[in-house]
């Protein structure tokens, strides 16, 4: 073995909030397996936040090796603006190079005392709605297109869909700005009536939390397939000496051991086949739609409604 | 001359036999006290009486076992670090600054006594936001640093950046009234006498300044271990690479571990304790200092 083999590589994770228990145990198997493989060390460092601020932080420099963040657009972004990868990133590994997925539901306070059954309820005057700000969280904007979607198919028009969320953002007492300092404000400090999650989140909160028998699950009528994809930051990776390792470490995403643990870990695997049939339980049917079915693509949804001016922007005014 | 003086000597323990110093009634005085009081307890010893408790409520396993493992001694340690770099930089800005408008008298003297201040009012995230720019992909120096390849932003330099902004008024701060209070007559006689400029630094200035010059590194000091805003910005929260401790116990609490959040919050509530006590003796013979001179 030569010197530079028996060297230690280390990658940069670059995520966003809720991945932060998946990956953790996650790094594991990939060392393990990449050390039983080549005979390299690999350790993986982390960095968690919102989905916005971790890609602005790239875009400013932050040296990630691979980014496993919230939805397609931010990394869209960082390769428009840095051009550290090609634009075509998103057709590299299978699935849209999203190796698991998650949907958005309701969390609500035991025994649903304001009777949440559908995204109609969230809208009714004195039901406080948690949700982060989609300017900065990736959950948020899955949960904004989602409701969206939802009022545009019920009522039939892109203007009833407007007043919709306008009423629905009118409902949010508290905005955190990343996913996981919403389950905080509803879990551990007690704010609102319901709580736009994603599904991961809501049952880490119904499972392995302390507190966990405070809270229920309500399933919407209809809701978003939200596909949180990766990529190889293939600059950095080369400038790291690490490029083989980035790829694996995506790939190694797809494999039986990874899937049986994004399933673990409350997000709904592309290779159910390979999860343990108890996790798998635990994820209730719901019809879901897409962002290309609705919304034609993220680049679409987002200039429409998140970029500054755009139908956010229109229907939240803080204090009103 | 002499009778004026000693007249006056002795009229003043009738006059103060006669004014009490405390002209409020009882009630009022007592009110007040306990208004500040409550205060104090529940904005100040209660907070930190909570932080105490999560953090022990497990058990000291639990807790020895937060502070120690891999992650937060990486915090403890930065956090160390940064201080060790930026506390003895500002030491040495601070003392030179507070010099140069104490004791001399040149164009922009007020200019620059403001610029000093700037970090006391500009935001800490305004002051991380900055660097980002001069430093990162794209900033004005951005892209030379990573020719050359520096990785100034998302990186422990830039962390130390950050925090030597904020920290920056502290010495010069507390060193200039102290300075210009003491004049430059000792300085002016250790010249006279022929001592060079070195010597009346170190024999005479320095001396003189001891006292307030270490009340300021210990101010800043603490602030260096403290500040989130700022670093929060530049550090990248890399775990075990950019996160100080303060920025550690907010990545523990968001990950549902709120006893190791706890601890870590203690371990910096600890640190800031020692500081008050250090500085509270380094005050009183300020003091004393003062009233000699």
């Amino acid at each position: 073995m030569t010197l530079a083999e028996t060297k230690t590589k280390t990658l940069l994770n670059v995520s966003y909030d809720p991945t932060r228990e998946f990956y953790k145990e996650y790094n594991v198997e990939f060392s393990t397996f990449y050390k039983a493989r080549t005979g390299i060390d690999v350790k993986v460092r982390q960095s968690h936040g919102g989905a916005g601020k971790q890609a602005r932080a790239v875009i400013d420099g932050l040296q990630a090796d691979v980014l496993t963040l919230a939805l397609a657009y931010d990394i869209d972004a960082i390769s428009e603006r840095t051009g550290l990868f090609d634009n075509n990133w998103q057709s590299r590994l299978p699935y849209s190079s999203a190796p698991y997925t998650s949907t958005i539901v309701f969390l609500v306070r035991k025994g649903n005392p304001k009777n949440i059954k559908d995204w109609d309820d969230l809208v009714k005057p004195g039901v406080q709605v948690i949700t982060p700000n989609p300017k900065t969280s990736g959950g948020a904007r899955w949960n904004y297109l989602a409701a969206w979607a939802y009022a545009e198919q019920r009522y039939g028009s892109e203007d009833k869909a407007i007043e919709f969320v306008s009423q629905l953002y009118r409902n949010v007492p508290v905005m955190d700005s990343g996913a996981r300092g919403s389950t905080n404000t509803f879990v551990r400090n007690g704010i609102g009536d319901v709580f736009l999650s994603w599904e991961n989140e809501a049952l880490l909160a119904t499972t392995k939390l302390s507190d966990a028998a405070e809270f229920e699950i309500i399933v919407p009528s209809l809701s978003i397939l939200a596909q949180p994809p990766v990529t190889v930051v293939h600059k950095h990776a080369k400038n790291h000496n690490v490029a083989k390792e980035a790829n694996m470490y995506l790939e190694y995403l797809y494999s039986p051991v990874a899937q049986r643990l994004a399933a673990k870990h409350f997000y709904r695997p592309v290779h159910p086949e390979f999860a343990d049939k108890k996790d798998l339980q635990r994820f209730p049917d719901v019809t879901l739609f897409t962002v290309n079915d609705v919304f034609g693509g993220w680049q679409q949804a987002q200039k429409k409604h998140f970029n500054d001016g755009g139908v956010f922007d229109k229907i939240y005014q803080p204090g009103r | 001359m002499i009778i004026a003086t000693k007249k006056w000597f002795d009229d003043r323990p009738t006059m103060t036999v006669y004014q009490p110093a405390v002209t409020e009634k009882k009630w009022v005085r007592r009110a007040l006290l306990s208004i500040a009081l409550t205060f104090i307890s529940a904005c100040l010893i209660l907070p930190l009486l909570m932080v105490l408790y999560e953090a022990l409520r497990s058990g000291w396993d639990v807790y020895l076992a937060s502070i120690t493992e891999p992650d937060a001694l990486a915090a403890i340690r930065l956090t160390l670090l940064v201080a060790a770099i930026s506390v003895p930089l500002n030491l040495v800005f601070g003392v030179m600054a507070s010099w140069a408008i104490a004791k001399f008298d040149f164009f922009g003297k007020r200019f620059l006594l403001t610029l000093i201040d700037l970090p006391f009012s500009v935001s800490p995230v305004i002051a991380g936001l900055v660097f980002i720019l001069l430093f990162g992909t794209g900033g004005w120096f951005g892209d030379e640093m990573t020719a050359m390849g520096w990785q100034i932003v998302f990186a422990v330099p830039g962390i130390v950046l950050a925090t030597l902004f904020v920290t920056f008024p502290f010495v010069a701060r507390e060193l200039i009234p102290l300075m210009q209070s003491q004049g430059t007559d000792e300085e002016e006689a250790a010249r006279v006498l022929g001592a060079s400029g070195w010597t009346i630094f170190t024999r005479v200035t320095l001396p003189n300044i001891k006292w307030g010059l270490l009340y300021g590194v210990i101010l800043c000091n603490a602030r260096a271990m403290g500040d989130f805003g700022a670093v929060s910005v530049v550090s990248g929260h890399i775990r075990g690479v950019t996160n100080t401790l303060p920025l550690h116990v907010e990545v523990v609490y968001n990950e549902y571990q709120f006893t190791a959040a706890f601890a870590c919050a203690s371990l910096l509530a600890f640190l800031a304790i020692i500081t008050l006590i250090i500085k509270e003796i380094f005050y009183r013979n300020l003091q004393n200092q003062r009233v000699k001179s």
